[in-house]
């Protein structure tokens, strides 16, 4: 098997005195969607940041496309073409759409802007549509659209979402994993995808991992996991019910 | 017929209920001024109504001020009967206003033509000045409005790079105006460089200062960053009042040399400004040609901005301000991005003190006090952070109003020989800036130009929108 394009090995992290990651290990391949699912609390939104160096792992190594990253610093993780849709979205509010995609390509060669914008455009249409508008007075969905819109103008090796679905209602949710899906079949994109929305992302995905106070506890496909029973009645019963509620 | 007597009765019945909607509404609003007036007797009874005097025998005497306190009632009751009657029908008229789609004509050739007009007005100012009072006259006109409010103009829109744009709090702000200051004041006074020389020195003084006080801030933002550049402010002033040998400390330094024009001097000699254009001698010359110089060095700082914002630096400061943690997972070096942020800042306010010192041809610290630092932040945050036009009408309304209010003495003839107007300059100053602060609690201008639309291919969106998906 070919080396992965993501490769974290032991990783620890801490908020001051607090562990947030016990030592995680986990591969991403080229061309993969990766999910990762957990409980609230559990370390998936700091396994994602710490991936992008903010928090810094204090120990164990991050490689990424065979280059050692885990001393860089974020925008310099970021130069090398990995992006992030951060938790929260964290669109840039008073700019417009399209200042916010701007911004995306950032570390992108300025001649291929315009190929690029039209691509992720095309992708997302409702976004397409309000490109002078500014990010703020988007709807909650447009904005998460424009999140991954935004990641995407840097044109990825490897995209990190966290937990694009949520407080989203599930058409637009439905909406969102139909362009990841979109995403990955036609352009080849590397996913890592963080979701509470187990189900989803678990049918989404190629391979999945569960985390657990800091921990990996199980991996396997997607498939595999949702038939496991632990992770049936941790994220899948009780999701459901969520839902229903 | 019947349809016409009709129509008549409901008209009538209809007007009938105006009026009486009126009366109650005017009842209303009586009682409502009668129980203000009211309440101000009770207020001012015993803080107006009386006074303690001292008679010839040395003996306070109480003696009672009706005329005045009664007076008084009457116009808040008045003020505030009026204000009753007018402000809420007037609000309810204009929420119930539609919005309209199109701004009206005339809105947009006014937004189409406002900055050219203003910018040809400022460009005229001083001529025209001249022309309708005289050499004489005219001086106090290009100075003290003028020269002084571009002064802030340029400081304001300095300052708004730091704080409108990149959205970092700066309470120092005025160290930088006095380093330039200083830098002019002391290498013209003592290796006698020219003006045009020092004053880009100055401001590469001034930003390498912005970037040392940058590298200790780097983490901190809003209220912490705006403690520290509050001190760094307070230790450059410091500085200049201790370090004696060099700034010459309270005392300042005095004889600084004014700019020539191109190597002639504004003096009375025959080699002076006005001998070699064969003009009569006045001092005006030299005014008007500082005006045109802070002009420039305004319009520079304003155009430098306008460019910035749209080149990837300036996005990265609005960015910045915006979301710090987005811009860093967006390869955005947030360190250098703050740095440019203060370099910029500060080299313009660097440009601005070397002006200053040129102009005033004395220093001492007490021109760089906080309260400098705090009307250059009021100016930029009563404009609209980040709205440059905002700034400029700002710097205008606070500069411009506390140079009026020095001119009130037209009030010692309404309150008497013993009315000092000046005591009451920052009050109504203070005030002005609280009304406008209520009126638009988010400065004069909030809406933001967005930096780039799309030209080169529209069609994308307009493609977009007619097929209709998402
Ligand atoms: N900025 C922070 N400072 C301190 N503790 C934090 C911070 N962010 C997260 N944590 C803690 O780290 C743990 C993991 O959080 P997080 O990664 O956000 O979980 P998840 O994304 O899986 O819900 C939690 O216990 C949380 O309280
Ligand atoms: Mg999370």
């Amino acid at each position: 098997m070919s080396t992965p394009l993501l490769s974290v090995r032991g990783v620890k992290a801490y908020y001051g005195r607090v562990q947030a990651l016990k030592g995680v290990d986990l591969d991403i391949n080229d061309g993969e969607i990766v999910a990762l699912i957990g409980a609230n609390g559990a370390g998936k939104s700091t396994l994602m940041m710490t991936v992008c160096g903010d928090p810094r792992a204090r120990e164990g190594t991050i490689t990424f496309a065979g280059q050692d990253i885990t001393r860089l610093s974020t925008h310099q993780i970021a130069r090398l073409r990995l992006a992030q849709a951060p938790e929260g979205r964290r669109i840039f509010p008073r700019m417009t759409v399209l200042e916010n995609l701007q911004l995306g390509a950032t570390t992108a060669d300025p001649a291929g802007f315009e190929t690029n914008l039209e691509r992720v455009l095309a992708l997302f249409p409702r976004v397409a549509q309000r490109l002078h508008q500014r990010g703020g007075t988007l709807s909650g969905g447009e904005q998460q659209m424009l999140a991954i819109a935004r990641a995407l103008m840097s044109s990825p090796r490897l995209l990190l979402l966290d937990e694009p679905s949520l407080g989203l209602a599930p058409l637009i949710a439905r909406q969102i994993f139909d362009a990841i899906r979109t995403l990955n079949a036609q352009e080849g994109l590397t996913v890592f995808l963080v979701e509470q929305n187990a189900f989803h992302a678990l049918r989404l995905a190629h391979r999945g991992y569960v985390m657990v106070n800091g921990l990996i506890t199980l991996s396997g496909s997607g498939r595999e996991l949702l038939e496991r029973p632990e992770v049936k009645a941790a994220y899948l019963e009780g999701g459901r019910q969520r839902a229903a509620h | 017929m019947t349809v016409l007597a009709n129509s008549a009765g409901k008209g009538g019945r209809v007007e009938e209920g105006a009026i009486a909607r009126d009366r109650n509404r005017f009842v209303a609003a009586a009682t409502d001024a009668s129980l203000t007036a009211l309440i101000a007797f009770g207020l001012f009874l015993p803080l107006i109504g009386f006074e303690t005097v001292q008679n010839i025998n040395e003996v306070l005497v109480l003696r009672t001020r009706w005329p005045f306190l009664f007076s008084l009632v009457a116009i808040i009751g008045a003020g505030r009967l009026a204000y009753v009657l007018v402000v809420p029908p007037w609000l309810a008229r204009r929420a119930a206003r539609p919005i309209a789609a199109e701004p009206p004509a005339w809105r947009v050739a006014v937004a189409r033509w406002f900055v050219p007009c203003a910018i040809g007005f400022v460009v005229a100012y001083p001529l025209m000045v001249a022309w309708a009072l005289g050499l004489r006259g005219s001086l106090k006109w290009i100075d003290n409005f003028g020269i002084q409010i571009l002064i802030y103009v340029m400081l304001g829109w300095g300052l708004n790079i730091v704080v409108g744009l990149a959205g970092l709090l700066d309470l120092g702000y005025v160290a930088f105006y006095a380093v330039g200051a200083y830098s002019y004041a002391l290498l013209a006074t003592h290796f006698g460089l020219a003006f045009w020389i020092l004053l880009p020195l100055a401001g590469i003084l001034a930003s390498f200062w912005g970037i040392l006080l940058g590298f200790p801030v780097l983490r901190l933002r809003g209220d912490y960053l705006a403690i520290v550049t509050l001190a760094f402010g307070e230790i450059i002033r410091m500085v200049l009042i201790n370090w004696v040998a060099l700034t010459n400390g309270y005392a300042g330094i005095s004889g600084i040399p004014r700019p020539s024009f191109f190597g002639i001097p504004f003096n009375a000699d025959d080699n002076g400004f006005a001998a070699v254009f064969g003009l009569p001698f006045s001092p005006i010359y030299r005014t008007i040609f500082l005006y045109y110089i802070i002009m420039a060095l305004a319009l520079l700082t304003c155009f430098v901005t306008v460019r910035l914002r749209r080149l990837p630096v300036g996005r990265a400061w609005e960015a910045l301000r915006e979301d710090e943690i987005a811009c860093r997972s967006l390869g955005i070096n947030t360190t250098n991005t703050k740095l440019t942020a203060f370099a910029m800042g500060a080299m313009f306010a660097g440009f601005a003190g070397s002006f200053f010192a040129a102009r005033q041809s004395f220093i001492s610290p007490e021109s760089f006090t906080f309260l400098e630092s705090a009307t250059i932040l009021s100016i930029v945050v009563l404009g609209g952070m980040g709205s440059q036009l905002g700034v400029a009408i700002a710097a205008i309304v606070m500069i411009g109003g506390t140079e009026i209010t020095r001119q009130l003495d037209f009030l010692k003839e309404i309150f008497g020989p013993t009315f000092d107007p000046t005591q009451y300059r920052m009050l109504i100053v203070g005030f002005a800036m609280v009304v406008i602060m209520v009126w638009r609690p988010r400065g004069l201008i909030t809406t933001r130009a967005p930096s780039v639309y799309l030209k080169v291919r529209k069609t994308i969106a307009a493609d977009l929108v007619k097929e209709g998906r998402g």
